[in-house]
C-alpha cells in the first residue's frame, strides 16, 4: 500500500494539549513540513514563549527553548548570534508578540536579525482563558470586553505585517490564514519562503497567521473558520506587505 | 587600567563569546569596550534595545552554549530580573555585571551598594540564588570575572559582579592571569541536535507541583554544594582584634586604612571582607570574630549587609552600623570615628 500522507518526522508522535478544533496543531503541522523537506531538524532550535503553545517543545523534535512572555526575539537573537549556522525560530501569539514582546519585535525586526518568526494571530489572549489581544477587533467580546471592544477606551488593534513592513531590516511580512486547504497552503508557502531567507541570510521573516481560538471565542471549531473568513480576514487582510526577493527580481 | 574596562578585558579573556547591554552610567565604558573588542575577535556585542533583552539576548546565548555576559547599573539590574529568574529556572549559567549607583528609583550616579538585597536575597521571583562576587580593587575585577564564568559553568547558575561606581572608575596596574581552559562542555545546550542525540529543551515551565517542588529541591541541593566550595573572605588584623569592621567592595579599602590609624592609635582594629555575598561566608566571619568584643558594619546603603553578619555571629556580640548612602562615600576619617566611639566603649 503506498503511504500518501504522514506526519512530519520533526513533529513528535503524541498528543497535543489544544482544544478541539484549535489551529495551533495545523501551524506546528506546516512547520514541521517544511522543517523535513529542508533537512534541517538537527540544524533548527524553536523558541516558544508563554501563551497556548508554550509548551510547543514537547512537540517539535528539535532543539527548544521557552521563553518569557514577549521576550522569544531577544531569545532568538542570542541562539542566533552566539550559532550564525543554525535555523532559528519563534513562535508566538499575539498577546505575547503585539503587545508585551512589542519591543523585542520592532527591534529585532529592524535590526534585520536573520531568524523566522511564525505570528499565531488568534486576535485573543487564549492560555489565560480569552482576555483582549492587542488584535482584538472592534466589537468583538472578551472577558475583558464584556461589551464588546469599544476602540474609545480599549483604542485599535495593531496591524504587526503592515508596520514591520515599513522597516528595513524585515526580508518578509506576510499575512496568512488557516481556514482552508488553498490558505494552508499557501502558509506553508510563507514558511518555506522564511526559512529560505534564512537559509540566504536575507534577515528578518515574518509570517502572520490567522488562527482560531474556538474554546475563548465561544464558537465551534467550523463555527471559528466561518470567523476567520467573516470577521478576521476582512479586519486584517492577507497578503505579501514586503518581499525582498520579489523587489531584488524586479530591479 | 580603569575597572570596567580591565573586567571587559577579563571577560574577553574567559571566553565570553557573547556580550549584550544597553547604556547606563557608571558601566558604560563595559559596552565600549565590548564594542571595541569583541567584533575584532570574531565574537558578538550588541547593543539590545533595553535591560530586558539584553538579559533574554543572554538567555539565548547561554542555552546555546556559549559564554554570554551581560553589564548595567541599578536601575537596568531592576529591569533584567525577570530573565535572571527565568536564567536561573532554566539551569543556565551567565554573569552578570552590577556596577551598581545610587538609588532607589533613577537615584544618583555616584557609587553605591545598595543593590546588596536584591543580589542576595530577591534577583527576581521564585526560589533562586545567584553566585555574587564582590570585588574591591581592579585586580579583583579581572580575577573575579574569570571564576563568576567559571563557577557559573560549573553549578550551572548565574552569577553577578556586584562592583561599584567607584571601582569601575578606578585606575590601577593589573596582571591578566594565563587562561588555560575557558569554554565548558554543555551536553545539555540546545544548539541543534544533528540527528546524534535526543532533542535538548531549555525550560522553567513545570504544571506539575510535585514535579516543580523536586527541581527547586534538586537546585537547593546543589546550592548546599556552592555553599560549601565557594564562600570566600578576607580577614586582616582579626586575631586580637576588640573590634572589627565588616565592610566589602570599595568600602573595605576605606575601612581597611580606617583600621590602620585606629592600630596606630592603641585600638586593636580588625577588618573582615567578604568576597563572596552569596554564598555569604558565615563561617569565616564567626570564627575570625570570634575573640571580639564588636562589630562595625559599614557600607554604601542603609545597612543591607547587617542582618546577615548578625546571623553569621548569631548575634553573641553587639553589631553596629555606619553607612553612607545615596552615592556619598564615606571617609576613613568617618569610620575611624565610628571606631573610636565603639573602642572607647569598652
Ligand atoms: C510576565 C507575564 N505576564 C502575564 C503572563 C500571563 N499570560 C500567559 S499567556 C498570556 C497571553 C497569551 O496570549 P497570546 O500571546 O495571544 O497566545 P495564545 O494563548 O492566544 O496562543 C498571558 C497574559 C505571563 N505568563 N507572564
Ligand atoms: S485556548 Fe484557544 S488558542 Fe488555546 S488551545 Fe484552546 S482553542 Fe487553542
Ligand atoms: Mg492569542
Amino acid at each position: 500500500m503506498a503511504v500518501v500522507f504522514e506526519k512530519p518526522k520533526s513533529l513528535i508522535d503524541t498528543a497535543m494539549h489544544y482544544c478541539p478544533g484549535c489551529t495551533h496543531g495545523i501551524i506546528h503541522r506546516l512547520i514541521c513540513e517544511v522543517i523535513d523537506e529542508m533537512g534541517i531538524e538537527g540544524d533548527t532550535i524553536g523558541v516558544c514563549p508563554v501563551g497556548c503553545s508554550v509548551m510547543a517543545y514537547d512537540y517539535f523534535a528539535c532543539d527548544m527553548i521557552e521563553a518569557p512572555h514577549g521576550r522569544a526575539p531577544a531569545v532568538a537573537t542570542g541562539v542566533k548570534r552566539a550559532l550564525p549556522d543554525k535555523y532559528v525560530f519563534t513562535y508566538q501569539g499575539d498577546g505575547d508578540l503585539a503587545a508585551i514582546g512589542t519591543a523585542e519585535t520592532v527591534h529585532s525586526a529592524t535590526r534585520g536579525e536573520n531568524i523566522v518568526v511564525i505570528f499565531v494571530n488568534n486576535t485573543i489572549y487564549g492560555m489565560t482563558g480569552g482576555q483582549m489581544a492587542p488584535t482584538t477587533i472592534p466589537g468583538q467580546i472578551t472577558q475583558t470586553t464584556p461589551y464588546g471592544r469599544d476602540t474609545k477606551t480599549a483604542g485599535f488593534p495593531v496591524k504587526i505585517c503592515e508596520m514591520l513592513s515599513a522597516l528595513d531590516g524585515v526580508a518578509l511580512a506576510q499575512r496568512t490564514s488557516v481556514d482552508s486547504v488553498p490558505h494552508i497552503r499557501e502558509t506553508k508557502n510563507a514558511i518555506r519562503k522564511a526559512f529560505d531567507n534564512q537559509k540566504n541570510n536575507r534577515g528578518f521573516s515574518i509570517v502572520e497567521i490567522l488562527s482560531t481560538c474556538p474554546t475563548n471565542w465561544g464558537l465551534t471549531p467550523v463555527e471559528s473558520m466561518e470567523r476567520l473568513r467573516t470577521e478576521c480576514i476582512p479586519y486584517f487582510p492577507l497578503g505579501v506587505y514586503k518581499d525582498i526577493t520579489e523587489t531584488e527580481e524586479k530591479k | 587600567m580603569k575597572g570596567n574596562e580591565a573586567l571587559a578585558e577579563a571577560a574577553i579573556r574567559a571566553g565570553c563569546r557573547c556580550y549584550f547591554g544597553y547604556p547606563i552610567t557608571p558601566q558604560t565604558e563595559i559596552a565600549a569596550y565590548m564594542a571595541k573588542r569583541m567584533p575584532k575577535e570574531g565574537r558578538v556585542f550588541l547593543q539590545a534595545e533595553s535591560e530586558i533583552a539584553a538579559i533574554n539576548m543572554v538567555l539565548g546565548a547561554a542555552s546555546a552554549g556559549v559564554r554570554a555576559m551581560t553589564s548595567s547599573s541599578s536601575p537596568g539590574i531592576s529591569l533584567k530580573s525577570e530573565g535572571v529568574s527565568y536564567i536561573a529556572g532554566s539551569d543556565l549559567p551567565c554573569v552578570i555585571i552590577n556596577v551598581q549607583r545610587g538609588g532607589p528609583g533613577l537615584g544618583g550616579i555616584q557609587p553605591s551598594q545598595s543593590d546588596y538585597w536584591q543580589a542576595t536575597k530577591a534577583l527576581g521571583h521564585g526560589d533562586f540564588q545567584l553566585l555574587v562576587y564582590a570585588p574591591s580593587s581592579v585586580q579583583e575585577m579581572v580575577d573575579m570575572v574569570i571564576k563568576a564564568f567559571d563557577n557559573a559553568d560549573k553549578y550551572r547558575m548565574p552569577a553577578m559582579i556586584l562592583a561599584d561606581g567607584l571601582l569601575g572608575q578606578m585606575m590601577e596596574p593589573v596582571s591578566f592571569p594565563e587562561i588555560q581552559n575557558n569554554q565548558t562542555y554543555k551536553p545539555w545546550a540546545t544548539n541543534g541536535h544533528g540527528n546524534k542525540r535526543p532533542h535538548n529543551i531549555i525550560n522553567s515551565l513545570f504544571l506539575q507541583a510535585d514535579q516543580l517542588e523536586k527541581l527547586n529541591f534538586e537546585r537547593f541541593k546543589r546550592y548546599e554544594i556552592v555553599k560549601e566550595e565557594c564562600p570566600e573572605a578576607e580577614t586582616y588584623m582579626t586575631e586580637d582584634a576588640d573590634i572589627i569592621v565588616a565592610a566589602y567592595g570599595a568600602v573595605a579599602r576605606i575601612a581597611k586604612s580606617a583600621v590602620h590609624r585606629a592600630r596606630e592609635m592603641g585600638i586593636k582594629a580588625g577588618l573582615v571582607r567578604p568576597i563572596t555575598l552569596w554564598p555569604f561566608p558565615s563561617e569565616i566571619i564567626k570564627k575570625s570574630t570570634e575573640n571580639a568584643k564588636s562589630i562595625l558594619v559599614t557600607e554604601m546603603s542603609m545597612g543591607q549587609m547587617v542582618d546577615d553578619i548578625k546571623l553569621a555571629v548569631e548575634c553573641k556580640i553587639p553589631v553596629h552600623f555606619y553607612g553612607r548612602t545615596g552615592g556619598v562615600v564615606p571617609t576613613p576619617d568617618e569610620v575611624l570615628n565610628e571606631i573610636k566611639k565603639l573602642g572607647g566603649a569598652q
